[in-house]
């Protein structure tokens, strides 16, 4: 067990260089504003912080040090050279309010970052200010509202979403005002068309999908579709979660799709960072681009100048107070520089390759494919229903299993159709020696569920803690370390 | 591998992708550079901005952030992980976490905090969909917010909350002191109203009456929710004492515990309440709990609250958050410590009383409050703003944000703070420059040209 | 299936009610329900004095992998909640048809008991999902 950074705190103690050596006066301030209490932040040496996070850090699966399959979240090789880019000192020293005359460098990045995704998703214009897939699928969604409601359409209270897709789908659609009406997934893993005619109409403001859809198969009728939802005078949604698949093969806007959004935090390789920031910028086609989310840039001749809400007055407005996640904005922009043209078929298709690749491996080791008449796109689904049933072991043993061998596990119980399911994605920069050390760690476990189900079941054994307590967790809630209810 | 799947070349593997779909050679890409010729390009990019002496603030400031902090951020195993989902393999992330909840529970005196959100903003949209849903004595979706809050707060609330109904009010703003007065409340009184927003300090750098505004809204049963500044909360009075029984809802931008300025993002967003309400909490959470042994552990926990579990009914669709930005902020406070805050804290507030002094002796120019502030201050000035600060610029100084366009009937004024960064060089010669500037122009028109980009 | 109260009546939706005679009706979720949400780990109860329509979404069972809303089986005003919930959300998992019990109603139309399953019916229902 390792300490709390506030259990290793003596009073007086600090880190002494990190302030200003004296302190100024601030008795102008009167009494009645003033803190009585200092707060009970920890006290520690500069030593200690970074010792203790130092060490924290190794108590972490990283894409740095571990092989991360995890299914639609496209765990990729973070480039080193892109961050040092964002942070270079110009970059963080910029004000988000320093004049444009100061801001040329900066904003010709983002425009032609602009224009680089404009390319590849074949969408006609692009705002990057959404500051993670979710508030890009918040801003998709207002702007079909904007559309409807600027011409009258008012009656257009539902937004339509596969049972496939993921949660944000249904809660940004909610955020916005929407009904959300599901629509099933047919049996080889396309939505069912048949069912989607029954429920598109004159209530239907839109439809969001992903595509290839989370089922790790490409929906070979999305133009069909397409024609069915505007058909009905309603709008298409990309939720761009798996563009990694299709990148330089396929485009949404040529698919039919009215917006889209990207995570830039997927197929542009910026890092996770242990769970963000990422950065969802939209594309749209020209029939939404005067509801784009504001800042964006533009450009006339060699000046580069915003489009804020002056110049934009019918835009759905700024969903953050400044212009997104900036250096998260120009990781990516350093990723496809070094990519190019010539790079963005080949993370479509060595990701490709390296799904079908495990798939066929992990098929011919006994594990079950959910859609084995398909075509694997970037990631696939193998369901652990057997084992589940006969063995009493479950896919979540199964994953925290995969831990001990090092290994970071699958997603679980994702898409929630597919009983017992892991949904595996090894992205295009692994090597064919640790997709193949993860399919024998794959048969190891499988073959521990047969003979030893209870050391399956009792996993992980070697990491840090062994299997958590949620109930625990959330029954007795622990949310914040206080020094008086240690005594 | 294609021989292992069966197929002859990569091209057979998106066989069931529509001939009609396939993209064609993306002409208008670049071609690929190497990491070296990148370097070249985005380097001569980030040096054409330049490096000017910033005193601008207005919800960014310049701090100091100790070497340490990216040093230890930027360690693959915190940069490169993913969500902590699998919680035995992510116990650095998770207790980080843990560590980060309880320092902005100890500095907001809230019972409560979750894991982050995008930014201050951002956060008080959720801050006030979350005091919607929790004021189950309030029928109405009215919620009370100072004009003298953050205009880009007020907007970005609007736009991610009016889809849902709810209706921001605008309080006015004191035309002397520059704060919320109590009396703007009064034609309130006994309204049906769900919650109440309250800066601190407010967009002009002007102290608020916490207490007062606070007590307003517990006699009115409406929800308090408290807009703050984080570094600020080393000197003044937390949201968890305001009006004795504290705020239900405590939110703010984190920017100034560790995030470089950064062109305005990535920051974070903080949000804390109490614990009677942290089931209508967005977000992650992480818990203390015990594994299969009885040793301490963390886990993300409540996330039936949370969009993958319950969709359409999740308390907010929002999945990433700021993950990285609040380990900065972590180490960041555990390095300064509540002294190390408010030396900082001090020395903001110090620097920008001394600039607006000096500023003050140039004939017409005056700061336009005269209540006390943090380490922010209105500027009146005698010339059009615009053009003052377009020539500041030319000179390498960035002197404050116009205001003109968010509060026109405030005249021509400037919003300017000086942070600890700013050395007493660097206010003299934004003193110097800004006194040539305002008596050239009373004479001749303006020598001074923008600097050609 | 077999130790399904017979006194009970039940919703599709797997709430049960139990009619105490006095126009007064007693309503919790079935022990099908709590199995399949697993350990509760919180509980949202209506308020006293809340008038509810047959069908509507007025409560929440909460588990670490789920939440499900709990709909009134029947119209009626609420007369009592299980405070005993708030501290123990387990009892339901305990003890679904006794302890756990969630609300009691005083019943706006009688009627709306015959709309609802008897053991035996509700018994089919659990069969045909375990398809």
């Amino acid at each position: 067990m390792m300490l709390l950074i506030q259990e290793q705190s003596k009073p007086g103690r600090r880190a002494v260089a990190q302030a200003p050596l004296r302190k100024a006066d601030t008795s102008d301030i009167p009494e009645q504003f003033r803190r009585r209490r200092p707060a009970a932040l920890p006290e520690v040496s500069e030593l200690q912080v970074v010792r203790h996070y130092t060490r924290l850090s190794q108590r972490n699966f990283s894409i740095d040090t571990e092989f991360y399959p995890l299914g639609s979240c496209t765990m990729k090789y973070n480039p080193r050279g892109a961050n040092e880019h964002a942070m270079l000192p110009g970059f963080l020293a910029r004000h988000p309010e320093a004049p444009e005359s100061h801001s040329q460098g900066f904003m010709a990045c983002l425009f032609d970052l602009q224009e680089m995704l404009k390319e590849l998703t074949g969408m006609q214009a692009v705002s990057l200010s959404p500051a993670a897939g979710a508030q890009g699928e918040f801003a998709g969604v207002a702007m079909i509202r904007a559309y409807h409601d600027e011409r009258g359409d008012t009656g257009r209270t539902e937004i339509l979403v596969p049972d496939a897709a993921h949660g944000t789908n249904p809660a940004s659609a909610v955020m916005c005002g929407y009904k959300t009406r599901e629509i099933p997934t047919g049996s080889n893993g396309d939505v069912d068309v048949e069912a989607l005619k029954t429920v598109v109409g004159p209530h239907t403001a839109g439809i969001m999908l992903t595509n290839p859809s989370t089922l790790g198969v490409f929906d070979r009728g999305i133009l069909e579709i397409a024609g069915l939802v505007h058909e009905a005078g309603g709008l298409l949604y990309y939720d761009g979660a798996n563009l990694n698949a299709i990148l330089g093969k396929a485009r949404p806007g040529d698919m039919g799709f009215d917006v889209i959004h990207m995570n830039l935090h997927k197929t542009f390789s910026t890092p996770h960072g242990g769970g963000g920031p990422g950065s969802g910028p939209v594309g749209v086609s020209e029939r939404l681009i005067p509801y784009l989310p504001v800042p964006m840039v533009t450009r006339d001749g060699d000046d580069y100048s915003w489009l804020t809400e002056t110049e934009c007055p019918r835009s759905i407005g700024r969903l953050s107070a400044f212009a997104g996640n900036a250096g998260v904005i120009l990781r990516a922009y350093s990723y496809a520089r070094m990519l190019g043209r010539e790079g963005m078929s080949r993370v479509a298709e060595y990701s490709t390759l390296n799904a079908n690749y495990m798939l066929k491996m992990l098929q011919e080791a006994g594990f079950e494919a959910a859609y084995p008449q398909r075509r694997a796109t970037h990631e696939f689904i193998i369901t652990l229903r057997t084992q589940a049933r006969e063995r009493g072991v479950n896919t979540m043993d199964f994953a925290k299993r995969l831990l001990d061998y090092g290994f970071h596990a699958p997603t679980t119980y994702f898409p929630l159709l597919v009983p017992e399911c892991l949904l595996i994605e090894p992205t295009e920069t692994e090597d064919k020696g640790t997709l193949d050390a993860f399919i024998q760690a794959m048969r190891t476990v499988q073959g521990e569920v047969a003979e030893d189900p209870e050391l399956v079941k009792g996993a992980p054994h070697t990491l840090p803690v062994k299997r958590l307590d949620d109930v625990r967790a959330a029954r007795e809630l622990d949310l914040a370390w206080n020094a008086l209810a240690e005594d | 591998m294609l021989e292992a799947i069966g197929v002859d070349g990569i091209e057979d593997l998106f066989e069931e992708i529509p001939d009609d779909l396939r993209c064609g050679d993306l002409e208008s890409i670049p071609p690929a550079m190497s990491e070296l010729e990148v370097s070249q390009l985005m380097g001569e990019r980030a040096r054409q901005d330049g490096q000017p002496a910033c005193f601008i603030g207005a919800g960014a400031y310049d701090h100091h952030i100790p070497a340490a902090v990216w040093q230890i951020a930027t360690r693959g195993e915190f940069y490169s992980a993913y969500t902590p989902y699998q919680a035995e393999a992510s116990q650095g992330t998770l207790q980080l976490l843990y560590e980060y909840q309880s320092m902005m529970t100890a500095l907001t005196g809230m019972e409560v905090s979750n894991a982050s959100m995008y930014d201050g903003a951002s956060a008080l949209a959720e801050a006030i969909l979350m005091a919607v849903r929790a004021n189950r004595k309030s029928k109405s979706r009215r919620i009370l917010i100072p004009r003298a809050l953050h205009p880009s707060y007020r907007r970005v609330a609007g736009n991610i909350v009016k889809n849902q109904d709810i209706e921001l009010v605008e309080l006015p703003f004191d035309p002397e002191g520059g704060h919320t007065d109590i009396s703007a409340l009064e034609p309130y009184n006994g309204e049906d109203i769900a919650a109440l927003v309250i800066p601190q300090p407010n967009f002009f750098g002007v102290l608020e009456d916490v207490d007062a505004l606070t007590g307003w809204g517990h006699r009115n049963k409406v929800l308090t929710i408290a807009v703050v500044n984080p570094l600020a909360m080393s000197v003044l009075s937390p949201p968890g004492e305001w009006g004795g029984e504290g705020v239900d809802i405590c939110c703010g931008e984190g920017q100034p515990l560790g995030a470089p300025l950064s062109s305005g993002g990535p920051y974070f967003g903080f949000l804390c309440c109490r614990q009677a309400i942290v089931r209508q909490m967005p977000g992650r959470i992480i818990g203390r709990t015990l594994d299969q042994d009885g040793n301490r552990g963390f886990a993300l926990t409540l996330q039936a609250r949370e969009q993958h579990i319950r969709r359409s009914k999740a308390t907010s669709n929002i999945c990433t958050n700021q993950g990285l930005m609040v380990t900065t902020a972590t180490i960041h406070l555990a390095l300064l410590g509540a002294e190390g805050l408010e030396r900082t804290a001090a020395a903001c507030h110090a620097n920008t009383k001394s600039l607006v002094e000096q500023l003050s002796i140039i004939p017409g120019v005056s700061p336009r409050f005269n209540r006390p502030v943090f380490h922010e201050r209105l500027i009146s000035l005698p010339m059009e703003a615009e053009a003052a600060l377009r020539a500041l610029a030319a000179h390498n100084i960035l002197g404050g944000l116009d205001i003109s366009r968010d509060y026109p009937e405030l005249g021509s004024a400037i919003l300017t703070c000086a942070t600890e960064k700013r050395t007493p060089g660097e206010i003299g010669d934004f003193v110097d420059k800004l006194s040539r500037v305002i008596s050239l122009q009373g004479g001749t028109p303006c020598q001074l040209q923008p600097k050609e980009s | 299936m077999s130790d399904l109260p017979t006194e009970l009546k039940f919703a599709k939706s797997h709430e049960w009610v139990r009619n105490e005679g006095d126009g007064t009706v007693t309503v919790g979720i079935s022990d099908h329900a709590q199995g399949l949400l697993g350990d509760l780990v919180f509980v949202e109860l209506p308020e006293v004095g809340d008038s509810l329509d047959a069908g509507s979404e007025c409560a929440v069972v909460e588990s670490v992998k789920a939440a499900s809303d709990v709909y009134s089986p029947v119209a009626g005003e609420v007369t009592a909640v299980n405070v005993e919930l708030a501290d123990a959300p387990e009892t339901i998992n305990q003890d679904a048809f006794g302890d756990g019990w969630m609300f009691k109603l005083k019943l706006t139309d009688a009627g709306d008991l015959d709309k609802l399953l008897d053991a035996n019916a509700y018994a089919e229902v659990m069969q045909s999902e375990d398809h």
